[in-house]
């Protein structure tokens, strides 16, 4: 039964990955939204770019994952087609496993691309294990958020809308524009149940490579993959059965 | 013959509203089972339950000898389905669909292509292999639909009314398709709301209403529930007023009935002896035969009586159009 749902989530990731792609949603909100904000950013004020840079690559995973899911899932809950994939020999946690796969690829091809040009242009010496490690922690744990919150409901717009409420407020709270540590102090306990300010942590301490690594950090994503995989899962099953 | 499909006091409630309603049967290996209901009558809810998709409130059910509470995982393996809305991918071609299909299947890569070219083959879309499935007309999106349920030689296939939303000739050659399973030896499923379909396709047919089985039998004895007597019916070249009465006293225990002024029907009795009294009356009268029928009850009829429910009531679809049965 296991190797039924490894082929599910494979197949279903890679017909995902052909199928959804180049929709217009996840290339607006996954791709052109995070880089017209580094852009904005970069030409109001050019010097000192390179602090922000840990909190875009951040902003960039958030966004493009949780727009791909939007897509990968809404699309098919609208048309009825996400019920095909839960006639094969897959189980209800395979197919949104392979979902949630999908999105986190996305993610990880449109970080690669704003970390690999970011770094370059500034001459970071990023630490490639630990910076690789938390871009994974973190594709996959707001690939997970995203479907948790696109399985609630059935339009790509309904989820897209409904995805900004988390989106929005991580950005402000969780050190992509501003520390954490210069925020007032209630809303740096707050920033610390968010999953952004970990993985903006992470990656800051990633790119710069006198500081140590960052286990707490890790440790903190993986604890909201498991969270959002196993409400998602929940959420999913809830819907059909 | 090996149950299939088997089904015990099977019962699905949604909030205050009970979909299925204790419904018990079972389907034979190599079966076409038919489960024949207006829309509302738990059809789509049963092949959801049976496919894992919904759990049922009470009951239990096993397909291909699996549990679907707790094995249907596995029995998935086996099954294909073809759903009410020919779901594919719109994005991706007709051989994909179809590559994809098998993939998630476990069909072996090496038989992906075979097999897939083979059922577009089949179903006469190997011309538009390398067509997105977008711009399918609707029959051959459910031609489609119905050849990606195929694709891993499943031995027990769900179809939740096929025809649906065709064209005459679409129906048609699908109907000839279904029928053509039956001698693969698949066992198959389907709901289907016009009676006619059922009537064509299946070995037996459950008459469901509002979630519960009314009845269940072949289509012939499903008829025979309406009628036990012969009814020949007689058309006259003209009309006939005058010869009845000659003909109640040949035919003593003969229920006469005309419909029109040069046609009558006779209920009971044995043809042959009927048609001899009536020859002999006719050439006594000068009247001659137009046409002589031996009447069989539709399965419309049949329907009616055992649902009390007005055909009309079969014949409003999802989308509010008309039956198209050819």
């Amino acid at each position: 039964m296991w190797r039924d749902n490894l082929r599910g989530v494979y197949y279903i990731a890679l017909k995902d990955i052909r199928t959804y792609y180049l929709k217009p949603p996840a290339i607006s909100w996954g791709l052109v939204f995070p880089v017209v904000w580094i852009l904005a950013f970069y030409l109001r004020n050019p010097t000192g770019f390179e602090e922000l840079i840990p909190g875009l690559i951040a902003m960039t995973i958030l966004f493009s994952t949780t727009a791909a899911e939007a897509v990968v899932i809404n699309f098919e809950l609208r048309i009825g087609s996400l019920e095909r994939l839960l006639l094969a020999p897959v189980s209800f946690s395979g197919v949104l496993l392979g979902k949630i796969l999908g999105g986190a690829i996305f993610g990880f091809i449109m970080t690669t691309a704003v970390t690999v040009v970011s770094t370059s242009v500034f001459g970071l010496h990023p630490h490639i294990g630990s910076l690789v490690l938390f871009v994974i922690l973190s594709v996959f744990t707001f690939s997970s958020l995203g479907a948790m919150i696109s399985v609630s409901v059935k339009e790509v717009f309904e989820a897209q809308t409904l995805l900004n409420l988390p989106r929005f407020i991580m950005v402000f709270v969780s050190g992509v524009i501003y520390p954490v540590t210069a925020m007032p102090t209630g809303l740096q306990y707050f920033a610390r149940v968010l999953p952004l300010t970990y993985a903006v942590s992470g990656i800051r301490q990633s790119l710069e490579s006198n500081l140590s690594p960052a286990p707490l950090d890790a440790l903190a994503l993986v604890g909201f993959l498991a969270l959002f995989m196993a409400l998602a899962i929940r959420l999913f099953r809830r819907r059909f059965v | 013959m090996a149950a299939v499909i088997e089904v015990s006091n099977l019962t699905k409630d949604y909030g205050d509203t009970r979909a299925v309603d204790h419904i018990s049967f079972e389907v034979g290996e190599g079966e076409v089972f038919g489960f024949l209901g207006p829309n509302g009558a738990g059809k789509t809810t049963t092949i959801r339950i049976l496919t894992g998709l919904s759990r049922p409130t009470e009951g239990h059910a096993r397909v291909l000898g699996y549990d679907i509470a707790s094995e249907i995982v596995t029995a998935k393996r086996h099954i294909g389905v073809v759903p009410e809305l020919s779901n594919l991918y719109d994005e991706l071609s007709a051989m994909d669909n179809l590559l994809f299909m098998a993939g998630l299947y476990g069909v072996p890569r090496r038989e992906r292509k075979v097999r897939a070219l083979e059922l577009l083959r089949t179903f006469g879309l190997y011309e538009r292999r390398d067509s997105q499935f977008r711009t399918f007309s609707r029959g051959m999106k459910r031609a489609l639909t119905i050849a990606a349920a195929l694709i891993h030689n499943p031995r027990l296939l769900f179809l939740d009314e096929p025809t649906l939303g065709l064209d005459v000739v679409a129906a048609r050659s699908l109907r000839a398709l279904i029928g053509n399973l039956r001698h693969q030896g698949v066992t198959v499923f389907l709901t289907t709301h016009y009676l006619e379909e059922a009537d064509m396709l299946c070995d037996r047919i459950a008459i469901v209403v509002k979630g519960r089985i009314v009845n269940t039998g072949t289509p012939q004895a499903l008829k025979a529930i309406v009628q036990s007597e012969p009814v020949t019916e007689v058309t006259f070249e003209r009309a006939i007023g005058g010869m009845i009465e000659s003909l109640s006293r040949s035919l003593p225990g003969i229920r006469i009935v005309t419909v029109s002024d040069g046609t009558a029907r006779f209920y009971g009795g044995i043809t042959a002896d009927i048609l001899d009294a009536i020859l002999h009356i006719a050439r006594d009268n000068n009247v001659r035969i137009d046409s002589v029928n031996s009447l069989k009850p539709s399965l419309e009829d049949a329907f009616i009586k055992i649902t009390g429910l007005a055909p009309t009531a079969m014949a409003v679809e999802k989308g509010g159009g008309k039956q198209n049965v050819a």
